[in-house]
């Protein structure tokens, strides 16, 4: 039987393809466009080749020094927040009640930080912190540190990296409590019975069986605090000087400050680019360490 | 090594003020020999868990107390009895080798290195677990991680019980048999006293030379498999246990003569002074009930179905509204479903109350 030939349901799938074409793949093209050309405005383009990615890579130059000092930065900042949420969050969901109306009261809590959107958080410090009116500045000046946002490189880093774990810990905790608690009752009665202390049930048990939404807590939590602009924006506008100036912040400077579109879409497209690498890392990973394989041999 | 002895013990999980009926287990007072091989055998909810959760401390009891040699332990913790448990779904360290999973209680109570070596190659060498000993536990089958569960308690050399709760729930029908006929060799082999809770009758009755049946929160009986068969104390026993299960019929019983159904069965003993206003009946197992063709003097029945169990056959019979199954001798056909039941006089028990009534000789 001779199979009737169609090509209508091309049309199905047309939308979708025009969604996905004017949302990612377009705009993308144009930015990969932009990287190799040089704009003097008016709608003027000249080819410039992989020029600006040269220079974006090499340290010496005013765009590549720009760059991958903010890439330090950003790389600190997450290693530090990572370093602080990670141990707070397992610490908050193992003292976190395991039944009664507690719970679902220290969800509610939990979940609160989360709720808020990013510019309110960081107006919310923006307006804590300042020494003058600000409930946490005021109090520090008062007790005698002398503590400044706005004018002391320390006291701007301690404050975007406080924020970002006053926002976001609460991610690390509740993911790691739905870990601890889908541990069967059994693996406790077990340790008790091998009489193993609270640390060796944390190390044999606990810890192991969190492994995975730990995994996907760090791989979160890199890529929020990897791409972060909006709160460090509000609070320190990437200040003082270029301090808290991430990545994200010194490619909105040029491109829109500047107006150097080839040189930004150069360094968004290498941006991009560590993203992704990141990513793919941690879903190997990921992936690996969840699959068991059971023994193949014969029992004896 | 340990003699257990359980005195009015009893636990309501809803605390100790809870009504008396609610309670997970009413009060029990038995005692568990040193060495013996014991089986809690009853459905699922008749509180078989919670006593073995209660022998092992990971539940204290409401009321009642529990001596270890005659030693009061019932305040201790669990880390403190030297109790091992295994339990329904295999439990291990998912980090740790088989070998450090073994060393794991030896470790936590700060055992000597040489001491633990010595005592997981000993424990792997009884469970036949010595090739895996470097291997990640995880990576084992259910079984082979029911083995290292149960090596966990094998290895402390100060332990008075082994405690199972259905551990072979999750192994394989062909493993299954495997798995059990080891624990045989090892309670042989090692002199411990080892408790093991199933609702599995064949698994308590072929791994216990004690069978303890529970029924709703109570131990009705407890004896030997034998014993459980023949003569059961109560009509749940007769029940529960048995395929198919013992006939329990309401009857009429005066003297040495039960009437059922206007049909007088003679008994092997005497009943003369039965309780008043209980539930009379009497039970016999369907192996002591003979189908046969109809006579005079005989009860008569309707067969309604037979069925084959290949080595043994039983049919299901109907004696006014009353039903039976009984056995179906070799050779035994009947064209239009009448027959008679003859019954052995010495297997018909009698219940009041669903209670074994003794009669006089």
């Amino acid at each position: 039987m001779e199979k009737t030939i169609n090509q209508k349901a091309w049309f199905l799938v047309l939308p979708v393809f025009l969604l996905v074409a004017f949302s990612a793949v377009l705009p993308l093209m144009t930015v990969v466009n932009y990287s190799m050309q040089d704009t003097f405005g008016n709608n003027q383009f000249f080819w410039n080749g992989v020029g600006w990615f040269k220079e974006l890579l090499d340290p010496s130059t005013d765009l590549g020094s720009r760059f991958f000092a903010s890439l330090w930065r950003n790389l600190f900042f997450s290693a530090a927040i990572l370093a602080i949420e990670v141990p707070l969050g397992i610490v908050i969901a193992l003292s976190m009640p395991r039944q009664g109306w507690q719970v679902a009261a220290c969800l509610v809590i939990l979940a609160l930080p989360l709720l808020i959107p990013w510019n309110v958080v960081g107006t919310i410090w923006q307006i804590f912190g300042r020494p003058d009116i600000g409930l946490l500045g005021y109090a520090l000046n008062s007790l005698g540190i002398n503590y400044n946002y706005v004018s002391n490189d320390f006291d701007a880093w301690a404050t975007v990296i406080v924020m970002d774990v006053w926002h976001w810990t609460s991610l690390v905790a509740l993911l790691c409590y739905a870990g601890l608690k889908s541990i069967p009752e059994a693996y406790y009665q077990a340790a008790q019975i091998d009489g193993a202390s609270r640390w060796a049930v944390f190390a044999a048990i606990q810890l192991p069986k969190m492994n995975r939404v730990l995994l996907i807590a760090v791989l979160l939590r890199f890529m929020d605090s990897f791409m972060i602009y909006t709160e460090p924006f509000v609070v320190t506008g990437g200040g003082p000087g270029n301090s808290t100036t991430f990545i994200s912040i010194e490619l909105v400077k040029i491109a829109l400050g500047q107006f150097d579109l080839g040189k930004a879409a150069a360094m968004s497209l290498v941006y991009n680019l560590i993203i992704l690498i990141v990513c793919w890392v941690f879903y190997t990973v990921m992936t690996n360490a969840g699959v068991e394989r059971p023994m193949k041999e014969k029992k004896p | 090594m340990a003699r257990i002895d359980l005195v009015d013990l009893a636990h309501s999980y809803s605390g100790n003020d809870a009504a008396p009926e609610s309670f997970a287990l009413k009060p029990v007072t038995m005692t568990w020999r040193q060495g013996g091989a014991y089986a809690l055998l009853g459905p699922s909810g008749c509180g078989k868990t919670t006593l073995l959760n209660l022998i092992s401390g990971i539940v204290a009891p409401s009321r009642g107390k529990i001596l270890f040699d005659g030693k009061d332990i019932t305040a201790l913790s669990t880390q403190k009895r030297n109790i091992a448990q295994v339990f329904q779904f295999p439990v291990i360290y998912d980090t740790m080798t088989v070998g450090e999973n073994l060393a794991f209680p030896l470790k936590n109570r700060r055992v000597p290195k040489a001491e633990i070596d010595k005592r997981v190659a000993e424990i792997a060498r009884l469970l036949d677990l010595a090739p895996y000993l470097n291997r990640k536990a995880t990576r084992l089958t259910a079984d082979a991680k029911q083995k290292i569960s149960l090596g966990r308690g094998l290895v402390r050399s100060d332990v008075a019980a082994i405690l199972f709760d259905e551990p072979l729930t999750v192994i394989d029908p062909e493993l299954k048999w495997q798995l059990r006929s080891k624990l045989k060799a090892l309670h042989r082999e090692l002199d411990l006293t080892m408790i093991y809770v199933t609702h599995d009758q064949t698994e308590a009755l072929t791994f216990a030379d004690t069978v303890v049946v529970m029924h709703d929160g109570r131990v009705v009986q407890s004896g030997t498999p034998a014993e459980l068969f023949e003569k059961p104390a109560h009509t749940f026993v007769g029940y529960f246990i048995g395929s198919p299960g013992m006939n329990i019929v309401p009857a009429v019983v005066k003297g040495r003569e039960a009437q059922i159904d206007g049909h007088v069965i003679a008994l092997q003993r005497s009943y003369d002074a039965m309780p008043a206003g209980s539930k009379i009946e009497i039970g016999v197992r369907p192996e002591f009930v003979d189908v046969v063709a109809p006579a005079p003097g005989l009860l008569s029945a309707r067969i309604e179905r037979i069925d084959d169990l290949g080595r043994i056959r039983f049919a299901r019979v109907r004696v006014g509204d009353a039903r039976f199954a009984a056995k179906v001798p070799p050779g035994f056909t009947s064209s239009d479903g009448q027959a008679a039941l003859k019954f052995d006089p010495s297997h018909v028990h009698v219940y009041a109350d669903s209670r074994l009534v003794e009669g006089a000789a």
